[in-house]
């Protein structure tokens, strides 16, 4: 269900360490996101192919992760150039497009990919386990960082106990339609799923606590510190301020 | 190994489900002693995994008394240090297995024993090894098949280095392959077990002997011990009785 794809390579990206990954991707995505200027925001797009670049991803591996985002992007072209006020660009009866329609469009399209790009770079080459790692290191609270590594642990347990729910009905001749009985069925079904995840959730409790478990939380992860990872945070974070700068007091 | 001392001691252990009729476990009495290798058959819901969960202070019993390494246990207080003693090994490998990585979940128990992450991943690898299960440490725990996941589920208890093992239905699901290599692994270990399984065979290859439950009460009499028995003679065919 969860492939991590990206998880596993050899480039200097996959083996930088997780804390530095995550808080270089977060600055990068607030600044990105915060960013109003067009030829800024085209930087920011730069350092996001960059870092793919680096991190050796495959490129058509990466364009189909972007696909759900493409959608959403293509009803946001389709709404917001007529929705919007402003001086009008183009006119065609009651059709008005605006300019700063067009505009708004063109910087979420290009602010969107580029954050989704930085993740996919940074976020998307460790594993759920290695994420979970950085952010507990990080001081994220243990209860946020154990909810993450529990879904991802038991997302797909719960997945497997949906469909074999699911066979159980299609062999007993169940087919989904448009009616009371298919509703009824999956609402057993999701009624089913939850009675099961709750049952789970306490024997997994229990064989926590037959390993000694004291609600707290210890981690093996040791990363040899190297100094390309400061430098490369470092560097991120001048970009970042010198851009920030750039856009608010120069331009 | 001395074989007089007593690990685990149940006297008239009463125990039954909210709104349940009659209780699972009826002044059930059971005694296991260092060294021992003891096996339970019994049917399906006859309250042989209500048992260990008492054992391990999941279920509270209703009466009587709990004695494990000599101390009388009553509370959740009581029980926490005994549960690192003992090893309880889950009729569900998912269950128990709930860390991204076997490398992690294997030294869940250690690092909860308070070692140090150097000294958790050197006894981790240490119990994998022991299992003939090294190529799994940096596994993702939930891509496993069901025999690795009980394997990497027993590495994870013995990590914690028990003084026994209680063993819900190892074999529930595995192939034949497998039931093997755990009937190896178990026969080679030197602590005390107790194996809950409906599999004559592979209870008989790994304990010293067998007991029953019924009604909530264990069984332990000669006459009363399950046992196979196959014999070959002339007349099968025909109607007989064994006596």
């Amino acid at each position: 269900m969860i492939e991590e794809k990206f998880a596993f390579g050899r480039s200097f990206i996959h083996q930088m360490e997780p804390r530095v990954k995550i808080l270089v991707s977060f600055i990068l995505s607030v600044t990105a996101a915060l960013c109003n200027n067009f030829s800024i925001i085209f930087v920011y797009f730069g350092i996001a192919l960059i870092l793919i670049a680096a991190a050796r991803l495959n490129l058509t591996e990466v364009i189909k992760r972007l696909k759900p985002l493409l959608w959403f992007l293509l009803m946001i072209w389709l709404i917001l150039p007529v929705t919007f006020d402003g001086s009008i660009l183009y006119e065609y009866h009651w059709l008005k497009i605006t300019k700063p329609g067009i505009f708004m469009c063109a910087m979420i399209t290009v602010k969107s990919i580029t954050i989704l790009l930085i993740f996919t770079a940074l976020i998307a080459t460790m594993t759920v386990a290695t994420l979970g790692n950085g952010l507990h290191k990080l001081y994220v609270p243990d209860k946020l960082v154990f909810l993450l590594l529990m879904c991802y642990r038991y997302i797909s347990v719960i997945e497997e106990e949906y469909k074999r729910l699911l066979r159980a009905a299609k062999f007993r001749g169940f087919t989904p339609g448009t009616n009371l009985h298919s509703y009824k069925t999956f609402a057993y079904l999701a009624g089913m799923l939850f009675v099961r995840a709750s049952l789970r959730a306490e024997r997994v409790y229990k064989a926590m606590l037959c390993r000694g478990f004291t609600h707290k939380f210890h981690s093996l992860d040791v990363y040899p510190p190297k100094r390309v990872n400061s430098f490369f945070l470092i560097g991120i974070v001048i970009i970042s301020i010198s851009l920030f700068m750039i856009e608010h007091i120069w331009m | 190994m001395n074989n007089n001392s007593s690990i685990i001691r149940l006297e008239d252990l009463c125990f039954s489900y909210p709104g349940a009729a009659s209780n699972v476990l009826d002044h059930l009495n059971l005694e296991i002693f260092q060294g021992e290798r003891i096996g339970m058959m019994a049917p399906n819901g006859s309250g042989k995994t209500t048992l260990l969960h008492t054992i391990m202070g999941l279920c509270k019993p209703d009466s009587g008394t709990i004695n494990i390494f000599g101390n009388s246990l009553k509370t959740e207080k009581d029980f926490a240090p005994v549960r690192s003693r003992i090893g309880l090994l889950f009729q569900d490998s998912d269950d128990q297995l709930f860390c991204p990585t076997v490398m992690e979940d294997v030294a869940f128990g250690p690092l909860n024993l308070g070692y140090s992450p150097q000294q958790a991943i050197e006894t981790a690898q240490k119990t994998l090894e022991d299992l003939g299960m090294t190529e799994f440490e940096q596994s993702i725990t939930h891509r496993l098949s069901g025999g690795q996941k009980r394997l990497v589920a027993l590495a994870a208890v013995l990590a914690m280095k028990p003084e026994v093992l209680l063993l819900d239905e190892p074999t529930a699901g595995l192939d034949s392959k497998v039931k093997e290599k755990l009937a190896h692994i178990l026969t080679r270990l030197d602590i005390s077990y107790f194996v809950i399984s409906h599999e004559f065979d592979f209870v008989s290859a790994v304990t010293d002997k067998i007991y029953s439950m019924e009604k909530g009460r264990i069984l332990t009499d000669d006459e009363v011990h399950i046992h196979r028995h196959e014999h070959v003679h002339k007349h099968g065919m025909h109607p007989h009785v064994h006596k």
